[in-house]
């Protein structure tokens, strides 16, 4: 057992190492470096030991899943006890944020719905607008509060005639990133498709034109810059997710 | 020969042994992803690799060390184990066994019976754990178990609750270990349950 972890550590530095230059927001050129390697082959270190783990994982995906209640609502909070500023995550760094031009935008839609055609910005502000001030947890273990204002994903799901019985939705966004939730999770009255940020249109930091706001999810399950969702019964996975995060990540 | 540890104490007790072991070095390199105070723990003593490694570490883990905290108290309680071994203890014969051991005559003769200072510690560490499992549960689900997070100052009244009890078992730890390195025997105790001329 005792060598077993020290091999599994010792394989491992070098992602570890890559980490924190991706941690320091470092140049492009730690960046590409990343992106030329796959992190999971590296996370199969030894095999047994991370069979193992996945398998633990998948079992606290279906604990959390069994946890979770759909009507149980997330604190929500004066808006005197916002973050501010309100952090700036990504898996990459603030000067490398993207520009999405808000004149050529469509949202695509896909899978399981009964209407695939794309939507303009225009058509997605026009929906009924909620707000939301709630506590945004990151996987690291900081948290900060915010407010949000967008439209219930589940009035959106329905106006799409999403098959609402399929298993998960996906996302992927103009920043490369990808991921995916359950569909309970997805139909909770707090999930929401935020356009604004403490009133105002989301800024490009925060995922503009629009981020999934999930309070009863970690923060990495709060996909920013979206453009395209899908519905589907085959579990999507999603960039972190890949590489070890537990997929759930409920709150 | 006579009986110091019954089987399930024993078992459990390493069980637990390695649930911490795995639980404290995890939670060690969680803690370094986002640290609460200004400073880190050394990465050599951090289990997982990078951050996903650690939780999937800690996430497994948890479920070893609350399914055997849970069947040694079950049996603790039932067996009327833990009322013999830990009660009474009051604070008067803690102080009087700390100024005793603090000068060299605290007994160790019949290694089944604890003195005041070992039964206030036991019962320290046991206390920890489950605030320990309490306020895990708390952080890993602050939403599902609002009432728990709620009894802490919130998500991050638990995280620092979580903070201070890890500490404490640490402290716990450290001189449990070296109270075993000062009486050996007690060592082998725990693991055969019996001693020689006990």
């Amino acid at each position: 057992m005792d060598s077993k972890l020290k091999n599994h550590e010792g394989a491992l530095l070098a992602s570890v190492e890559r980490r924190l230059f991706l941690k320091r927001g470092l140049s492009l050129g730690a960046l590409s470096l990343l992106a030329g390697c796959d992190l999971t082959d590296q996370l199969t270190y030894d095999d047994d030991v991370q069979k193992m783990l996945t398998a633990m994982s998948r079992w606290n995906d279906a604990a959390q899943a069994w946890l979770f209640d759909p009507k149980r609502l997330a604190p929500e909070f004066p808006e005197r006890m916002i973050t501010n500023p309100f952090p700036f995550n990504a898996y990459y760094s603030e000067d490398e944020i993207r520009m999405v031009d808000a004149a050529g935008y469509k949202l695509e839609i896909s899978g399981r719905v009964r209407e695939k055609r794309a939507w303009a910005l225009p058509e997605l502000y026009a929906l009924p607008e909620v707000s939301q001030v709630t506590r945004h947890i990151c996987v690291e273990g900081w948290s900060a509060i915010g407010k949000w204002s967008g439209v219930r994903f589940s009035e959106f799901l329905q106006r799409i005639g999403a098959d609402l019985s399929a298993r998960y939705v996906g996302f992927k966004c103009a920043d490369d990133y990808h991921t995916s939730i359950d569909m309970a999770t997805a139909l909770h009255p707090q999930t929401q498709l935020s356009f604004k940020y403490a009133g105002a249109t989301l800024p490009p930091k925060y995922g503009f034109p629009m981020k999934l706001r999930i309070p009863t999810k970690l923060g990495f399950k709060n996909p920013k810059h979206i453009v395209a969702l899908f519905v589907t019964n085959e579990y999507p996975g999603g960039y972190w997710e890949d590489k070890g995060y537990n997929w759930y990540s409920g709150s | 020969m006579k009986k110091v540890h019954p089987l399930l104490v024993r078992a459990t007790h390493w069980v637990n042994a390695l649930a911490v072991l795995v639980m404290v070095m995890s939670g060690w390199k969680i803690y370094n992803a986002s640290p609460l105070f200004d400073f880190s723990f050394p990465n050599d003593l951090t289990l997982g690799g990078w951050l996903a490694g650690a939780l999937q570490w800690h996430f497994a883990a948890m479920w070893l060390l609350a399914l055997n905290g849970m069947i040694y108290l079950a049996y603790g309680i039932l067996s009327g184990h833990l009322r013999r071994r830990m009660f009474p203890v009051t604070p008067g014969a803690v102080l009087r066994d700390v100024f005793e051991a603090l000068r060299g005559r605290l007994a160790h003769a019949d290694l089944s019976v604890y003195n005041a200072v070992q039964k206030a510690a036991y019962l320290g560490a046991i206390l920890l754990a489950i605030g320990l499992i309490l306020s895990g549960l708390a952080i890993w689900k602050p939403v599902q178990l609002y009432w728990l997070a709620s009894l802490m100052g919130d998500y991050e009244g638990a995280r620092l609750l979580h903070f201070f009890c890890m500490a404490g078992l640490i402290l716990f730890v450290v001189v449990h270990v070296a109270m075993v390195i000062l009486v050996p025997r007690t060592f082998l105790t725990m693991i055969t349950g019996k001693l020689k001329h006990g």
